[in-house]
């Protein structure tokens, strides 16, 4: 559905991106996953045709995005990371205009509008001045209004930023949704436990450069993430942890104040040796316990050396 | 529904535009501060002409009211000319200052209809208040001297001269981020059309008519070049307007000369529009490709190829 190729964006001499390439297939969640700045946004509007690539190319559904614009409009929902609303408007008049503005005649938005309301839960603020509304809703009527000409991909710049908890879980369950609607999203976010239980692939752009992309589980495994064990001392954690980069197994060590954190990648046997060794050092152990390594660890460890993927 | 017309003449750009505009309670405001204002210069003429002139023994006779009609067309186009920049500078460019122009701009709606529905819900908007200041033009037609021809036309010019100023409204704001930023580089093209073409052909007609005094001819050249500049200026074109035989005497060396014979090479207000008018359609022709990315050069870089269409979900 959305084939990327060698795609670059210098902005004067800043090079944005460098010779990206990427494939999505139809019906996927892709999560789009890198530090403020990497590069996200400008990929994301170049496919929204808002942004011309330097070189390279981008096509949605087949057509490229400098060569048929009008046609990738037609099958995309674009969310902006920022975005602002018309005051003066009625929540239905919102979406009546965007409606409009894709070409789609009255009588079926009356009765398309409805759905979209209900889908976002914005049924009982449909004639509510849209900036009577919270952020949260506004994201939700912004999402809604990406739908409303029934576009094959959608491209949310950051959907959750900004939102309190309950409303990024609202708009986490519109997208789970939409996912089964069979929708192709590509999201973004640098609050990566937000994606996790929803993508089924990740990009991690780093620097303008795609640093590791596939399915979740393929890079976990790529990056032989197998485990993370988290061990809280009873303040000797510095110490525990310059001697335990030196045992085998370990991939590396973070401390912090929650205690030592690390990435093994032994079996049960040797792990539960790596326990009786930090003992027989004489550190006071609190805690000794295997945490599910996530989205988000996978994401550090991908980061913290750079480009290497 | 009933309103077929709508739909086929109304795009959804102008049909928001519409509605946003006159939901606010500052476009009430502005109809209401603008005929105030004129009303206020129509009560100081009469004031000062009725009250004032003479020891207050003046009548107020059809030659007194051609020229209230004359006082209130030129308020009315300075009025005009501080109007338009404030209302057409900002429509491109405050989309994009609250983050609405991203969304529009991926939506169906082509290059041409945002900036043109734009600048007719501007000018719409600007023609009802000029419109409105109608009854105030009524105390001249109380007391005659005026056609209604020429008011049509001077209202025509109006039109014209909210058009220019519109369309270079919407060139800066398209081309300049901020509103701003937009609204000044506007009233400065504004000031540059309204008042440095008047000051640049009052310095050229002196120098010109300073050269001919020394040179000493008897006979003064007929028509200068001179006379080309105040068409240029929309109050050059306006008084052009009012008095056809005004044309003659600018382009004419010497006011009251040997002009009997000569002909104005062109009335200057017909000169203003022609030169204008190709002013407008560059700066809307830039304003149509600028609001979204400049195409890179197809040199050297064929077009995709469009893909076959497979339906079938």
């Amino acid at each position: 559905m959305i084939e990327i190729r060698n795609l670059s964006k210098k902005y004067g001499t800043f090079e944005a991106l460098k010779n990206i390439s990427l494939d999505i297939e139809k019906g996927t969640v892709f999560g789009f996953v890198g530090p403020n700045g990497a590069g996200k946004s400008t990929t994301m509007s170049i496919l929204a045709t808002l942004a011309l690539p330097t070189s390279g190319t981008a096509k949605v559904g087949g057509y490229e995005v400098t060569d048929y614009p009008k046609e990738v409009r037609k099958r995309i929902g674009y969310m902006p990371d920022f975005f602002g609303v018309y005051d003066q408007l009625k929540a239905t008049e919102y979406l009546h205009f965007y409606g409009a503005s894709y070409g789609i005649p009255r009588p079926d938005r009356e009765k398309l509008i409805p759905q979209l309301l209900d889908l976002v839960n914005l049924s009982n603020k449909a004639d509510s001045y849209v900036d009577s509304l919270s952020r949260g809703m506004k994201q939700r009527l912004c999402l809604a209004r990406c739908l409303v000409h029934d576009p094959d991909v959608l491209i949310l710049d950051e959907p959750a930023s900004g939102l309190d908890p309950r409303a990024r879980i609202e708009m986490r369950e519109i997208l789970k949704e939409l996912k089964l609607m069979g929708k192709t999203i590509i999201i973004s976010s640098h609050i990566l436990p937000e994606l996790a239980e929803m993508v089924d692939e990740i990009g991690v752009i780093e620097h303008g450069e795609m640093i590791a992309q596939g399915k979740v589980a393929d890079i976990q495994n790529r990056l032989r993430v197998k485990k993370v064990i988290h061990i809280r001392t009873l303040d000797q954690e510095n110490s525990l942890a310059e001697k335990l980069r030196d045992e085998p197994f370990v991939s590396s060590v973070l401390s912090d104040n929650t205690g030592v954190h690390v990435h093994y990648s032994g079996d049960d046997a040797q792990q539960s040796e790596l326990l009786r060794q930090v003992i027989s050092w004489g550190i006071p152990v609190v805690s000794f316990q295997e945490a599910q390594s996530n989205l988000e660890d996978v994401f550090l460890e991908i980061t913290k050396g750079g480009p290497s993927a | 529904m009933n309103m077929n017309w709508s739909r086929k003449w109304i795009n959804p750009v102008l049909d928001k535009e519409f509605r946003l505009r006159m939901r606010s309670p500052k476009s009430m405001l502005s109809v209401l501060l603008y005929v105030l204002a004129l009303g206020a210069v129509a009560m100081a003429f009469i004031y000062m002409f009725l009250y004032l002139g003479r020891g207050g023994q003046q009548r107020f006779d059809p030659s007194m009211s051609r020229t209230m009609f004359y006082v209130l067309s030129f308020a009315q186009l300075v009025l005009i000319a501080f109007m338009a920049p404030a209302l057409t500078a900002g429509v491109i460019s405050s989309e994009r200052e609250k983050q609405t122009l991203s969304m529009l701009l991926t939506t169906q709606q082509s290059s041409a209809t945002i900036v043109l529905s734009k600048l007719v819900s501007s000018l719409s908007f600007m023609t009802l208040i000029v419109l409105a200041t109608l009854p105030v033009y009524s105390i001249v037609f109380l007391y005659g001297g005026i056609s209604p021809k020429q008011l049509v036309s001077v209202f025509l010019f109006y039109l014209f001269v909210m058009l220019l100023l519109g369309s270079l409204g919407i060139l800066f704001s398209t081309l300049f981020k901020r509103t701003i930023v937009a609204i000044i580089v506007t009233y400065g093209v504004g000031l540059i059309i309204f008042l440095v073409t008047g000051l640049l052909f009052l310095f050229f007609m002196g120098i010109v008519q300073r050269n001919y005094m020394m040179s000493g001819a008897t006979t003064p050249p007929v028509n200068s070049w001179v006379g080309y500049i105040l068409g240029l200026n929309p109050g050059g074109a306006l008084i052009s307007i009012f008095e056809p035989t005004f044309s003659k005497e600018v382009f004419s060396l010497m006011s009251g000369g040997s002009t009997i014979n000569s002909k104005a090479p062109i009335q200057l207000w017909l000169e203003f529009v022609l030169v204008y008018s190709v002013v407008i359609v560059i700066a809307l022709w830039i304003a149509i490709r600028r609001i979204r990315p400049v195409k890179r050069g197809r040199l050297g870089r064929q077009k995709t190829k469009k893909p076959v269409e497979t339906l079938g979900e």
